[in-house]
């Protein structure tokens, strides 16, 4: 075990699997010569050189149907946005490219990509790059979705992803890259997608977050604790495909549930696990479940405005003593 | 050849004023004498194919329409009439290793590249036998084994993902080149732009054949592009390019050749205009209201079945016994695939939940 930022776990996971697969490339804005905007892909360059870490035009579009073909013929490749608010660009070749060719194809082209960035809220960027977009791409059947919120699930999650043979968004949480924790070293370590995890085990209960929101989650829960309120913080991982059992598992036990997100309520992935715990756990529930998400705004750039329209400890912790009755 | 490509962008300078100007400036009027000196270095094996490709082509989508108003093939279907020496001359200058990957007018070029008639038609009727097991359709042809990359149905969808084909030839060390098909509306499209300036500044081996038939749907190409000779674009990427009659078979293979060479030798993108015409509407369900009965005849007066059987009749190198003896396998084959359509099952309804992940995880 290592301590390091979540960024440094990213570029050990890609580096790890440039040197694993010779048909695993990089591409991307500025992850080359200028060792990326966030610097997640620094060193890779001269490591790996020019051939498999590429500096790529903006042309959003184009490179990733560009790494949706490539992957068609054989290769492995990685796809960084700079942020995924430039990946709405794209979204033909993820959705109808990526997505779909293994289908309509009868099966017969595989697309083993990773598209991976950072999204999420950034620190006043306003209303163009500061959002979330994870319920845009968990919609697609085709897709898998991933939102790491541990530097080790960060390196995990994504040795996994470009292991993967689908399509992957692979989604950082831009405040979250400084984030230090342990992470193993062994180039075997690998975390299975797909895969929950309880990030604090508690009887009273459930706070459902992902990415940002589950250090959020995990503050309200020791705020709660000190009142006496035991709460479990379940960390689905992966959106797509989703680990409703350990979801309900928790919801068995527990009885009460606040999902907690950045993203917008209104089709947004907590209305979906909202949904599905109604069909599978209605029995078991004793309050409605509580969403806490993003103010349904586009991001403004004031700081307070920007502070009011995240979710915080405080919403979180008020969301759980409401389904308390407290 | 360089002398005649320079030749013909001087003429095509000229204001594109009709349709058919438009395709004159081509060179198409030299034509004859094009296709007769063209045929000079073939063999008989290789000219009899050609022709047979593109009947078989005609004579498949002329069963498709029928088989369309008869309510056994569903959704969009997009008829290649009219084109046929695009697909079938360009395709035949390429290796069977190649890669071609098409928009959604693409039962011909599916054929041309060696996907059986009966697994297209088949795919067409939605069957279990069809290339894509019956999930793709009319639009979405895929045969691995052949490397037909497939339909795509967004317009210019494909052109990236051609050009990332191509990208991985050359990542991979081989000497493969992708001919990527799209139609002159596409070029209107960022996908375009984006995909043929990454091709030229990463030299990619990928030949890009805009099949120009003059319009996007139902919009002639006058009312939509602003600079009409889409050869001319490619300056812009200082990527070479052609001018070629798409009507004249031997003239989309030789100049295919030229691109392929360039490619195969020295990593260069290509882009090839083909000035052709489509005779059917947009897809079955356009009646073409938007043109006249007397401009598709002009064109049909040059269509490229009948001018290259009247080379290849000219020449010797076909009889008129000849000819309805391939007329005869033709329809031969599209029987047969009719047949096979008609006889194989549907997909299981189990299929429906199958080939959505690779590795479904759950």
């Amino acid at each position: 075990m290592a301590v390091m930022t979540m960024r440094d776990a990213l570029n050990q996971a890609l580096k790890e699997e440039l040197a694993r697969d010779p048909s695993v490339f990089l591409m991307g804005e500025e992850v080359a010569e200028y060792q990326g905007a966030y610097k997640v892909t620094r060193g890779l360059l001269d490591e790996f050189g020019p051939k498999r870490v590429i500096d790529t035009p903006i042309t959003e579009l184009g490179f990733a149907g560009l790494g949706v073909g490539a992957a068609m013929a054989g290769l492995r490749p990685i796809v960084e946005f700079m942020t995924f608010n430039f990946s709405i660009l794209a979204t033909d070749q993820i959705i109808n490219s990526a997505a779909k060719m293994l289908y309509m194809s009868g099966g017969q082209f595989k697309i083993p990509i990773v598209f991976r960035g950072p999204g999420g809220s950034a620190y006043q960027v306003s209303s163009q790059h500061s959002q979330a977009l994870e319920s845009w791409y968990a919609y697609f059947p085709g897709l898998k979705v991933v939102m790491p919120s541990t530097p080790a699930d960060a390196k995990g999650l994504l040795k996994s992803a470009i292991r993967d043979d689908d399509p992957v968004i692979f989604i950082e949480q831009e405040r979250m890259y400084g984030m230090k924790g342990e992470v193993p070293e062994d180039e075997d370590f690998i975390i299975p997608l797909g895969v929950a995890e309880v990030k604090r085990e508690g009887r009273d209960a459930t706070i459902i977050a992902r990415s940002l929101m589950v250090p959020t989650a995990l503050k309200a829960a020791e705020e709660l604790e000190k009142d006496g309120v035991s709460c479990e913080v379940i960390d689905p991982r992966t959106i797509r495909p989703l680990d409703i059992n350990a979801i309900v598992e928790s919801v068995k036990k527990t009885n009460r549930v606040v999902i907690a997100e950045e993203s917008h309520p209104f089709c947004g992935v907590a209305a979906e696990i909202s949904a599905e715990i109604n069909e599978r756990a209605f029995d078991y529930l004793d309050a409605p479940v509580k969403r806490v998400s993003g103010a349904d705004v586009p991001m403004p750039y004031a700081k307070n405005l920007e502070r009011l329209a995240i979710p915080d400890v405080e919403q979180i912790v008020a969301a759980v003593r409401e389904v308390s009755y407290l | 050849m360089s002398s005649q490509t320079t030749e013909r962008r001087e003429k095509s300078n000229a204001p594109a004023g009709s349709a058919a100007g438009v395709l004159d400036a081509a060179g198409t009027k030299e034509r004859p004498a094009r296709q007769e000196s063209a045929i000079q270095n073939e063999d008989r094996g290789t000219l009899i194919k050609l022709f047979h490709q593109m009947v078989l082509i005609r004579r498949f989508e002329e069963k498709c329409a029928e088989s369309y108003s008869l309510g056994k093939i569903g959704g969009f279907c997009h008829l290649y009439i009219g084109q046929e020496a695009v697909g079938v001359g360009s395709i035949s200058a390429i290796r069977e290793d190649d890669y071609v990957i098409t928009s959604y007018r693409e039962h011909g070029q599916a054929i041309a590249k060696g996907i059986s008639p009966e697994a297209v038609m088949a795919e067409l009727y939605g069957k279990a036998g069809g290339c894509s097991g019956g999930k793709g359709g009319s639009m979405h042809l895929f045969d691995k084994t052949v490397n037909f990359l497939g339909g795509h149905a967004i317009v210019g969808g494909q052109i990236p993902l051609a050009t990332g084909v191509a990208f991985a030839s050359k990542y991979q060390e081989t000497d493969k080149v992708t001919l990527c098909f799209f139609g002159e509306a596409a070029v209107n499209q960022g996908a375009f732009h984006e995909s043929l300036n990454m091709a030229q500044l990463w030299k990619l081996p990928c030949i890009y054949i805009c099949e120009n038939n003059q319009y996007g749907m139902g919009t002639s190409l006058a009312r939509a592009m602003s600079l009409q000779n889409i050869a001319e674009k490619a300056c812009a990427y200082e990527m070479a390019s052609e001018f070629v009659d798409g009507m004249d078979v031997m003239a989309m293979r030789q100049a295919t050749q030229r691109a392929v060479k360039r490619a195969r030798e020295t990593s260069q993108p290509t882009l090839l205009e083909a000035r052709t015409y489509r005779y059917m509407g947009h897809s079955m369900s356009d009646p073409g209201n938007y043109r006249t009965r007397a401009e598709i005849e002009k064109y049909q007066e040059r269509d490229p079945i009948k001018i290259f059987t009247a080379t290849l009749k000219e020449q010797n190198i076909l009889s008129d016994k000849d000819i309805s003896d391939i007329e005869a396998e033709a329809k031969e084959q599209i029987e047969r695939a009719v047949r096979f359509a008609e006889e194989s099952p549907e997909p299981d309804p189990s299929e429906l939940y199958t080939n959505v992940y690779a590795n479904p995880l759950s």
